[in-house]
């Protein structure tokens, strides 16, 4: 079996880890099956990603791996070994909150809170891929270049599916969004 | 999770060599079928072997004659999001974009999601009922129990799951090519010719052995490639496997069409093509849908579905219609 000297290589069960977490470096012992997730809550106590259906399943563990949104439960901690996540814990900057942290509570986006800090990396990562020009199901035609202004709110709802809400606030999760954008 | 190793590499042919010698090696690139196996120990590999850093396997390449190449590594937001896919075969970015969420669809690989496995309820059930798809000789829960997901086509006593992918749909439509390295070397393997039918060995889903690894998906130049629809009909209408789906192309003369492709998701344990409707199509005006039902229906004389599922048939059919009727207009 091969293994490289570019990282992850195993040692007594246990891999060597270094992550960059919200603009630090972050070095950790992990065995093989340590998720990402659990990681970040239970070695380096990041406990604003949540752990919801451990299944890929309800996004509520949804952190971003190189800028792009990913599910933390369903990856392994010694995958991303050198890899740059940001979580709920990063997202403000100068003490200010993000604008769709913001935008969440002017709209009241949630009521338990347990899926907000997966929905508004979600949220985040999606806004910046509507403004790359990605389409969605909701798309009529994908043929066409997207731009923001095509971020309908059927728009929203389809790019936001993958996170649940059990509390259903989805009506003011969508105007949360839709205001970020306006303001971004 | 169970206890095992994780190893990474950059060189395909030690990949390759450390799979085919090594029953317990398994690879993984977004690992999100692969750890949902291993959470509901479905799968219990020993080894993983990471295989992400291999390299020039997540390109994207426009072909100058028409046609894409799309490696194995690449993702399936990017695929979906490129412009040159999103023109050439509007039918492959959106099977892309109705299959899973945003976040599965960053980390997911097009290798990897043509190597997913069912979702049939019984081969992921952790409590393992009786399937002969995880435990071969064990049984088929689903052949008497509840089908209604399940096969209407090509399923045997030993297995009536169906595969869940829904590019693999749109590739099967267009006759796709998916390139695979092995210890031999590499070969090429028709995609229809990709997934296998369940028979009396439904543990194995696909063709590949041990030491094989999908490498890209080519897709020819298709004269019905830019007139092409995926439609996926579901229980909820985001973030759900299909019950059915169809992914169609065709080319037109006026109003008359040329050529069409054809193929359904969510009724096999494979894409299933719908060649006899493909032929019957040939000449029927778009816009005469009792004419084209017709000829669909051909495709359908075979159907044979369970007891829970016979809903299937006429919905596959009236999606193939719909989805037809869909990819005509964007002539």
């Amino acid at each position: 079996m091969s293994e490289s000297s570019s990282g992850g290589d195993l040692r007594d069960g246990v891999v060597e880890v270094t992550l960059t977490i919200n603009g630090r470096a972050c070095k950790l012992a992990a065995e093989p099956r340590m998720t990402l997730l659990d990681a970040l809550r239970e070695e380096l106590l990041l406990t604003g990603t949540k752990k919801g259906c451990d299944r890929g399943e309800c996004g509520a563990c949804t952190v971003h791996i190189e800028g792009r949104r990913a599910l933390s439960c369903m990856t392994l901690a010694a995958m991303q070994d050198g890899k740059r996540i940001t979580t709920i814990e990063g997202l403000q900057r100068d003490d200010m909150l993000h604008p769709l942290q913001a935008a969440f509570i002017e709209h009241d986006g949630f009521q338990c809170g347990f899926c907000t800090s997966g929905q508004i990396m979600s949220g985040v990562a999606m806004i910046d891929e509507a403004k790359a020009g990605w389409p969605s199901a909701a798309t009529v035609d994908v043929a066409k270049p997207f731009t923001l202004s095509d971020l309908s709110n059927a728009e929203i709802r389809e790019r936001m599916s993958g996170n649940l809400c059990r509390c259903a606030c989805y009506p003011n999760i969508v105007d949360a969004i839709a205001n970020a954008v306006g303001r971004s | 999770m169970h206890p095992f190793s994780l190893s990474r590499t950059d060189d395909i042919a030690k990949a390759i060599a450390a799979h085919a010698m090594d029953g317990q090696v398994a690879f993984i690139a977004g690992g999100t079928d692969l750890l949902g196996l291993m959470k509901d120990r479905a799968a219990l590999p020993e080894r993983l072997l990471d295989i992400n850093g291999l390299p020039d396997l997540a390109r994207i390449e426009a072909l100058p004659n028409g046609g894409l190449r799309i490696g194995a590594l690449a993702r399936m937001s990017e695929v979906a999001a490129d412009m040159e896919v999103r023109r050439r075969f509007p039918v492959i970015a959106e099977s892309l974009l109705f299959a899973a969420s945003g976040q599965l669809r960053n980390m997911a690989s097009i290798g990897g999601n043509l190597m997913q496995r069912t979702r049939c309820a019984y081969f992921r059930d952790d409590d393992a009922p009786p399937c002969n798809k995880r435990r071969p000789g064990s049984g088929c829960s689903a052949r008497h129990g509840l089908n209604r997901n399940h096969a209407i086509f090509g399923w045997s006593d030993a297995c009536v799951a169906t595969n869940p992918s829904d590019v693999a749909v749109a590739f099967a439509a267009l006759d796709a090519i998916v390139h695979v390295r092995g210890l031999a070397g590499d070969r090429s393997i028709s995609f229809v010719d990709f997934h296998r039918l369940p028979d009396s060995t439904p543990e194995r889903d696909n063709v590949l052995g041990r030491g094989d690894l999908v490498v890209a998906v080519e897709v020819p130049a298709r004269v019905e490639g830019c007139a092409s629809h995926y439609l996926k009909v579901r229980d909820r209408e985001s973030y759900e496997f299909a019950l059915v789906s169809v992914a169609a192309a065709v080319a037109v003369d006026g109003k008359h069409i040329r050529s069409a492709r054809l193929a359904v998701g969510g009724v096999a344990h494979k894409p299933w093509r719908l060649a006899a409707a493909e032929s019957a199509l040939r000449g029927v005006p778009l816009d005469e849908a009792v004419t084209l039902s017709a000829a669909i229906a051909q495709s359908f004389a075979d159907a044979g579905p369970l007891a829970h599922n016979g809903f299937k048939v006429e919905l596959a059919k009236r999606a193939a219609l719909r989805a037809l009727q869909i990819a005509g207009a964007r002539k």
